[in-house]
């Protein structure tokens, strides 16, 4: 049986990571190698980092990241951010990332999709979406939420599927955050109408809730932060509760 | 780790494993795996390099017609069909030892006479077939040893290697039964991505690199 599975998503800035940790006794808890490394050996089935790095002559460091996680993780990884045309692409897969996720860049120019799945394979190639409702309607937002689009995020989703997405993070702004529960109901819409995975994201605030977006939208994998990285859901713990409610983990 | 090593000369010149390095896809993950492991490796860039090898594997990731298509400039096939020593294929390296592939309806290595077909969405669920996926491990298999039957692996894939009852060494189901892994004589084969499939793939790769063909 495919299983279900737990994504961690790590913030990293100039190589180190944003948002505190305080889970395990690491040497150094803004070092994303050590802590990609300790999720690794809880049993999270896939790495994301997510790259807010703000300069372009700051990617350097982001490369050195990428290779050093994959040197030292035997789990896949995905990295996102700062990605715009096929070159940022290149370099990151020749680095050892498994899978590139790109947001805006799609959105701004969404034939980078067909050129990304034709130059690496549709596999490479996850499109992340972020989505706010609005007066029962869901739009496209750019920019962690604050910009809003006029797509609509169930067209936009189609159409990344259509053009060669292999894979969708879709991150739902209302939710994120607040730690009560995913967008379970707007997610199965989505999951019912493509036919390539779904990574659920934002609202992850207990194991019940992980328990929910499997069971209610039936999605690919369910993505969180700070429940992991701040020690309130521990992935063993997690994945025995997950066993127990009958759903497929490894 | 320690470094396993079957070579009678002087271990830093020691390369066991032979990379066939023809520009499919990225061998980072794969060379990175190998030394977590404390396997040694090199390059294999022309058929004389083969030689210099105990044992090759063969990468790849992306298109399957496009991956043979170097393989072919690379001049490395005959000198890789008739090999002896013990081939492990991964993922479209895998694929590459079959007959013919769907994707870019493309002739193959035909060193199995099976074919890689396409998934089907309503026979198997959503392609690419992504993530870790359960494998009935065969037992007394060298290449699986001290593996546990149903043993999670790490797949990205959107077209297999059909189940067939002679040459699949290993069975996984999406859908429907195929071949986690082949074997035939001393050509190897695997669909998920060692390199990424934590401990169980590790422990493949150690495993490959002691296999003995009579």
């Amino acid at each position: 049986m495919l299983a279900k599975r737990i994504i961690p998503c790590l913030d990293v800035k100039d190589g180190r990571t944003v948002k505190g940790v305080n889970f395990v006794d690491l040497r150094d808890a803004g070092d994303p190698v050590e802590l990609a490394y300790e999720y690794s050996q809880q049993g999270a089935d896939e790495l994301v980092f997510l790259d807010i790095t703000a300069t372009h002559e700051e990617r350097k460091t982001t490369i050195d990241l990428v290779k050093a996680v994959a040197r030292q993780v035997n789990i896949p990884f995905t990295i996102g951010g700062g990605i715009n045309e096929i070159k940022d692409a290149d370099i990151l897969l020749n680095a050892g990332a498994d899978k590139i996720s790109i947001n805006s860049a799609a959105v701004r120019n969404p034939d980078l999709i067909n050129q990304m799945a034709a130059a690496f394979g549709a596999q490479f190639v996850v499109v992340a979406v972020d989505t706010r409702s609005i007066d029962g309607q869901h739009f496209v937002h750019l920019s962690g939420g604050r910009i809003r689009t006029e797509l609509n995020t169930a067209d936009w989703i189609l159409e990344a599927q259509e053009r060669g997405a292999g894979e969708i993070l879709l991150t739902s702004m209302d939710h994120d955050g607040t730690k009560n529960g995913f967008d379970n109901g707007f997610l199965k819409t989505i999951n019912d109408r493509i036919h390539i995975p779904l990574i659920a994201s934002g609202g992850a605030g207990n194991q019940q809730h992980f328990v929910d977006v499997f069971q209610q939208a039936n999605v690919d994998a369910a993505l969180a932060a700070s429940v992991f990285h701040y020690g309130e859901i521990l992935i063993p713990d997690l994945k025995a509760t997950l066993r127990q409610n009958g759903i497929v983990v490894r | 780790m320690p470094t396993i090593c079957n070579c009678q000369v002087q271990k830093e010149y020691c390369k066991m494993i032979g990379i066939i390095n023809y520009g499919a896809g990225n061998i980072f993950s794969l060379t990175a795996a190998l030394d977590r492991v404390g396997l040694t490796y090199g390059m294999v860039n022309t058929a004389d390099e083969i030689d210099q090898y105990d044992r090759i594997i063969i990468p790849g990731v992306g298109h399957a017609g496009a991956a043979m298509d170097k393989l072919q400039e690379s001049g490395l096939v005959p000198y890789i069909k008739k090999l002896k020593k013990p081939v492990l294929g991964i993922c479209v390296g895998m694929q590459l030892l079959t007959a013919f592939s769907e994707e870019g309806n493309a002739e193959m290595l035909k060193l199995f006479p099976l074919k890689t077909l396409h998934f089907d969405a309503e026979k198997s669920g959503k392609v690419p077939h992504m993530g870790w996926n359960s494998v009935s491990v065969p037992a007394n298999s060298p290449l699986f040893a001290h593996i546990e039957d149903q043993t999670y692996f790490y797949f990205v894939h959107s077209y297999f290697i059909e189940f067939d009852a002679t040459y699949t060494a290993a069975k996984c189901v999406y859908g429907h039964p195929f071949s986690a892994a082949i074997s035939k004589d001393n050509f190897f084969g695997v669909q998920f991505h060692p390199e990424k499939s934590g401990k169980a793939g590790e422990q493949l790769l150690l495993n490959f690199s002691t296999i003995q063909i009579d």
